[in-house]
């Protein structure tokens, strides 16, 4: 790129060619006004605000929209440009109701701030004002499309960045109008963001439509408790509560994006469910109790029960500092039965792992990557804005294979792939493997042995040979799945043959630092030796005597929650922290209200290894403590050496020492050995393939109301191949009994043409769901 | 009359025959001959485009941007897809001559787009053609069918390697898809909208790919020139103003149609040939270029010859030749009403000034008309008239400001007198 000199406003600057006047003035600290412009989208040049003055242009020109040329002399605040952009805004407010007083962007409104400077003290304008009818975009977005000034801002982020176009600019002239297809609502997972990219008061936030003013809330920075990108957070506090949150731009992680969930779950938090104090469970009746009281009962409860007979378990959703505790709790007392592996199903891989499982990549590579392999992976619901990042990867001409047990919409380009049932996954990364070995010329892995090469998994091959930047990637779906170890140790030699880096997609916030914090059974922190123990299927398949949760809620964190109930009921001591009531008001003996993410400090390492401490944004709501500071008494309580820490970070420091960065980065290793691959059975039956909910993840999204009412919340239904619905004299829409070992439900049938005809796909994690078995295996099915 | 001879008639000679419209006509008449030497002859496009630019032919469609220098931005040797377009999106208020070209010489317009597709290199052209003339439309798409039946369109035209498909389009009747870039996109099948300039079609057009635009009469011109050479043409205008133009004579006069006459001819003339302001009126205004142009009083438009300079230099444009006569019957108010009515009716609604500032034009001329104008509207509708100008993608805003500035600039009075007592000047009913 060459470099250009030019001249905005008397200054001489250096710019790149291909640059617009918009970037120059910006990079040098210039503002020139907009509102349709915004660096993350195309450009539209339509609400011409940013009119400037041009030396040798016969007109004003707009600055977002005109590249820079040699020698350009350009004027911003010029009377001829400031005439310009004041013609502009008049035409902006002559339609505009002005109706700041009731507007929920009052204070935060690009048009508001702009008219003070280019805007008239009165109208001109005599005539009747345009009034524009409330599109019903869904529970998320509200609406006042009279304000709308058409800067088609969202239309071009569904089409550009969400990869769905579900608004668009309907009729001409004056009668443009923003609207949704044929009424349908907006259902994006991502679409929260348009409320941020609205520059006035057309989209505002649903949730927290008329609940307070800008200027009265506190803007404190957090991190999302949600999926394992970590997005940073500006938490947005009055009176002590979460009253809405918004991004904090960080462009390594989420950019200025924000996925739905972790924009609107903070309604989960402020709900009547909140466990506000300690409470026992006394002669089958639950009694409040003081912190010490609880505690103290807790201690001795655990030193009369053999340390073997006590599993720990928590949510990967919680931070470090709590896992780390945790694991040395039980440590201290001679336990390894620890564990954050909730929904994982094989852990063949625990004594052939190299270190912590991770992205193998920063999450930034992955808006540039030229050839990608996916394996088991919702990604757009798992993984919503490293979906937008991979999207952004194949606009660029990457190229995307799929290789998953079920197909969901990608909302982009993919090169090819293959929907198998889960029993034949394995055995379709072997083929792929083997592919790769043939085209490359280069020895084939014995794991992939019984591969068979087919159409498909050429092209994938063929796929991955090519490009300068290539990775595969191991989703939750693979994660979960009951032959993980093999699928990770062949996706592996997929990688090492085509060259591409290998990453696994944490399922959660905290999944990389749970590993690096040592909250699993025979490894202490960054990897250190340590007592082997059960891990959290062999604690939840049959019953030990005692259960610490740790923001557990069993019934829907776990890959087996029939199991998993039967053991904890049948268990004679279950303390549960956690920050709701729940269903735990049933199996528990104690109830430790701990805090959620906003009124504890602490820290998510995100699956790039990305080590994010955060504070505290709101006090603990009634008697609630951050759990840190609960299992350090109650490590006091029960005579154990080192918990004494002061504070979140002494916390953070014992478990990974002064330089987290360093130490985690360096523990992080997906590298596998000594795995062996079973030659392919094939499977008699049907199987259920089982995906978690995008807003069923954990505790706090699973109680926010808006959430909970999108598109994407729908109760779940039985979904098969119109053939298997056929065969089995089931009706689409009917109703079909579904049977896993002893559990039965009936669900709806729903027709999903791209399933394999051999799968039921039931989601787990949901409590409609919660009475069937595991999330793979054999299922049956019959009409009721 | 035929192809044959440089007559002044370059595109409307089929006309004075039987059949106009027909292959047998075109051909007999010395039609495709232009195409098959081209073609045949290799002849190089540097040399096409020469001729072009001695030719002084420029674009009919508003503009008349230099059409020879239009098809040297093509980057030719781009080995991708590139495009021909054809604009027959004829929907300027007062404009029908395109449509006459589609009906009585639409082969002659083929010819001129295989050349054009020859010369800058693309495989596929397009004519976009206006919603409203769908007859038109249908004659086309049978035009293609002999010409692609008779081996005028298709593979390997003339025995040599050339390939040339060529397909119609109908629009839907949107003004703004006129608008060259607009039309691209609505021939993508979105909504028709200008895009901002640059890039320009000729780097990033049709699907993104390099793309020539030209208006109906531009490309029925070639075969003509390539025929008779651009000497020829332009000796039958002027200097910078090469050939003969279609204008559409509209409004007060006795015979209204389309006429072709050389470039440079007197608009005295013109007006005779269109039999004169109806019997027993004086002339008291012209739009000479359709509606977007700026009007001229009578006196004015008196002394000027019909040709792209002599008109800016009376201070309006030659546009698209759509000349609209006005007695002194016309009442400027209400005729000026009727105009920005129409930009506010098709402003496409991208770009805020002449989406916001149309209807607040046509608002303020309409309250005028109506008797409810006030003194300070004058000054408001001139100010937000220079508010739109200038400022938009597009030159809808411009042409919507144009009209607006000149009624006032020329008829004032009118206007004064409309607001001081609340209906029209004595013998202007209108």
């Amino acid at each position: 790129m060459a470099t250009l000199n030019i001249e905005i406003d008397g200054r001489t600057l250096q710019v790149e060619s291909g640059d617009t006047i918009m970037d120059a003035a910006n990079a040098a600290g210039i503002t020139i006004p907009h509102f349709c412009y915004h660096k993350k989208l195309s450009i539209a040049a339509n609400c011409r605000m940013c009119l400037v003055q041009v030396e040798k242009a016969p007109k004003p020109l707009p600055a977002c929209a005109t590249p820079v040329t040699e020698g350009m002399k350009v004027h911003t605040r010029s009377e001829y440009a400031i005439n310009a952009q004041k013609s502009v805004m008049e035409f902006l407010l002559i339609n505009h109701p002005l109706d700041c007083p009731i507007c929920d962007q009052g204070g935060e409104c690009t048009l508001q701030d702009l008219a003070v400077g280019y805007g008239g003290s009165s109208s001109r304008y005599q005539e009747i004002k345009r009034v524009v009818r409330e599109k019903n975009l869904g529970p998320l977005i509200a609406t006042d499309m009279t304000r709308c000034i058409h800067c088609s801002r969202c239309v071009r982020f569904g089409q550009e960045i969400a990869g769905v176009m579900e608004l668009g600019m309907a009729g001409r002239g004056e009668h443009v109008e923003v609207m949704p297809f044929l009424e349908n609502q907006v259902a994006s997972e991502l679409s929260g963001n348009v409320i941020d990219l609205c520059p006035v008061g057309a989209l505002t936030s649903k949730p927290f439509r008329y609940s307070a003013r800008t200027w009265e809330l506190s803007r404190r920075p957090s991190i999302s408790p949600h999926d394992s990108l970590g997005s940073n957070l500006e938490v947005h506090v009055k009176d002590n509560k979460v009253m809405r949150v918004l991004p904090r731009e960080n462009e390594d992680v989420n950019e200025c994006w924000l996925a739905d969930r972790d924009r609107f779950s903070y309604e989960g938090l402020n709900t009547a469910e909140r466990l506000t104090r300690p409470m026992l469970k006394h002669d089958g009746q639950w009694v409040e109790a003081t912190w010490q009281a609880a505690l103290e009962l807790v201690a001795n409860k655990l030193k009369a029960i053999p340390a073997d007979q006590i599993g720990a378990l928590s949510t990967p959703y919680r931070p470090a500092e709590e896992l780390f505790l945790l694991q040395k709790l039980m440590r201290g007392l001679g336990s390894g039965n620890v564990d954050h592996r909730l929904r994982q199903s094989d852990f063949s891989l625990d004594d052939k792992a190299h270190g912590g499982f991770w992205l193998g990549m920063p999450v930034t590579y992955m808006s540039r990557l030229k050839r990608m392999l996916v394996v088991g992976s919702n990604l757009r619901k798992d993984h919503p804005l490293m979906a937008h990042r991979i999207r952004e990867s194949v606009r660029w001409y990457g190229q995307l294979n799929l290789i998953n047990a079920a197909e969901d919409e990608f909302l982009g380009k993919v090169h090819a792939k293959r929907i198998v049932a889960p029993s034949q996954l394995a055995a379709a990364l072997a083929g792929v493997c083997r592919a790769l070995a043939e085209l490359k010329n280069l020895p084939l892995p014995a794991i992939a042995a019984h591969g068979i090469v087919d159409d498909t998994a050429k092209k994938m091959a063929d796929s991955l040979a090519g490009g300068e930047t290539r990775a595969v990637f191991l989703g939750n779906m693979a994660q979960h799945h009951s032959s993980y170890g093999q699928i990770h140790a062949l996706a592996q030699e997929v990688a090492k043959l085509a060259g591409a880096s290998f990453g696994v997609l944490g399922e959660a916030a905290n999944s990389v630092g749970a590993v690096a914090v040592g909250a699993i059974p025979g490894c202490g922190p960054l990897g250190q030796p340590a007592v082997k123990g059960l891990n959290a299927q062999q604690m939840l398949a049959n019953p030990l005597r005692a259960y610490l949760l740790l923001g557990v809620e069993a019934e829907l964190d776990t890959h087996d929650p029939v199991s998993a109930m039967a053991s904890i009921n049948a268990a004679e001591f279950v303390v549960v922290m956690s920050p709701y009531k729940g269903m735990s008001l049933d199996y528990a003996d104690v109830l430790l209200p701990i805090a959620p993410w906003t009124e504890t400090s602490g820290t998510f390492i995100n699956t790039e290894g990305r080590v994010q401490s955060f504070g505290a944004v709101v006090k603990p709501l009634g008697e609630t403590r951050p759990a840190w500071k609960v299992l350090r008494v109650l490590g006091n309580l029960l005579g154990l050496a080192g918990f004494d820490h002061n504070d979140s970070k002494d916390v953070l420091r014992d478990a990974i020492g002064d330089t987290p960065t360093g130490s985690v980065q360096a523990f992080l290793n997906n590298e596998v050995s000594g795995v062996t691959v079973a030659p392919p059975q094939t499977h008699e039956g049907l199987e259920r393939v089982a995906e978690v909910p995008i807003y069923q993840t954990d505790a706090v999204v699973r109680r926010s109301p808006s959430l909970q009412m999108t598109q994407d919340a729908t109760l779940p239904v039985a979904r098969m191949h119109s053939r298997l619905i056929a065969k089995l004299g089931l009706t689409e829409n009917g109703r079909v009994s579904v049977r896993q070992t002893a559990c039965a439900l009936t669900l709806k049938v729903q027709r999903d043409d791209l399933l394999p005809d051999t799968c039921v796909r039931i989601p787990s994690g949901h409590p409609l769901t919660a009475g069937l078995g595991p999330m793979f295996g054999p299922i049956t099915a019959e009409s009721v | 009359m035929s192809l044959l001879a440089p007559t002044p008639q370059v595109c409307s000679w089929t006309q004075a025959l039987d059949n106009p419209g027909s292959l047998a006509t075109y051909v007999a008449n010395g039609g495709y001959q232009a195409l098959r030497r081209v073609i045949t002859e290799q002849v190089s496009g540097d040399d096409i485009i020469a001729e072009l630019k001695t030719s002084a032919l420029r674009g009919r469609g508003g503009a008349g941007f230099p059409t020879g220098l239009k098809w040297s931005f093509m980057p030719r040797a781009f080995a991708g897809d590139k495009y021909i377009v054809c604009n027959s999106d004829e929907g300027e208020p007062g404009t029908f001559k395109d449509r006459d070209i589609l009906r009585y010489n639409p082969h002659q317009l083929i010819e001129g787009m295989a050349i054009a597709g020859y010369v800058l290199g693309a495989r596929v052209g397009y004519n976009y053609i206006h919603g409203e003339i769908f007859d038109c439309y249908q004659i086309f798409e049978a035009a293609l069918k002999e010409a692609r039946d008779a081996g005028y369109l298709g593979d390997k035209l003339f025995g040599t390697d050339f390939c040339f498909q060529l397909h119609a389009h109908a629009g839907y009747g949107a003004y703004i898809c006129g608008e060259e870039t607009a039309l691209l996109e609505s021939l993508e099948g979105k909504k028709g909208q200008p895009r901002f300039k640059p890039p320009f079609p000729a780097s990033f057009g049709l699907y993104g790919k390099p793309t020539t635009i030209n208006n109906t009469e531009t490309l029925a011109s070639v075969p003509w020139i390539m025929q008779h050479g651009g000497q020829a043409f332009l000796e039958l205008g002027k200097p910078n103003n090469g050939g003969s133009k279609l204008f559409s004579v509209s409004g007060h006069v006795n015979k209204p149609g389309n006429f072709e006459v050389p470039l440079g001819t007197p608009f005295a003339k013109l007006l005779e040939m269109a039999g004169g302001v109806r019997s027993g009126h004086k002339l008291k205004a012209v739009i000479p270029g359709g509606s977007s142009a700026p009007v001229l009083p009578a006196d004015i438009m008196m002394d000027c010859t019909m040709d792209f300079d002599s008109v800016a230099k009376a201070g309006s444009m030659l546009g698209s030749g759509a000349v609209i006569v006005m007695d002194e019957t016309v009442c400027m108010v209400r005729a000026l009403e009727r105009l920005s009515y129409f930009y506010f009716e098709e402003s496409c609604g991208q770009c805020t000034p002449c989406r916001e500032g149309t209807g607040w034009m046509y608002r303020i001329i309409h309250r005028i008309e109506h008797g409810q104008g006030k003194p300070e509207d004058i000054e408001l509708l001139n100010s937000v008239a220079g508010r739109i100008g200038g400022h938009t993608i597009c030159a809808l805003g411009d042409a919507a400001a144009m009209p607006v500035q000149s009624f006032l600039k020329h008829f004032g009075h009118e206007f004064e007198h409309h607001v001081e007592h609340k209906r029209c000047m004595d013998g202007t009913e209108q």
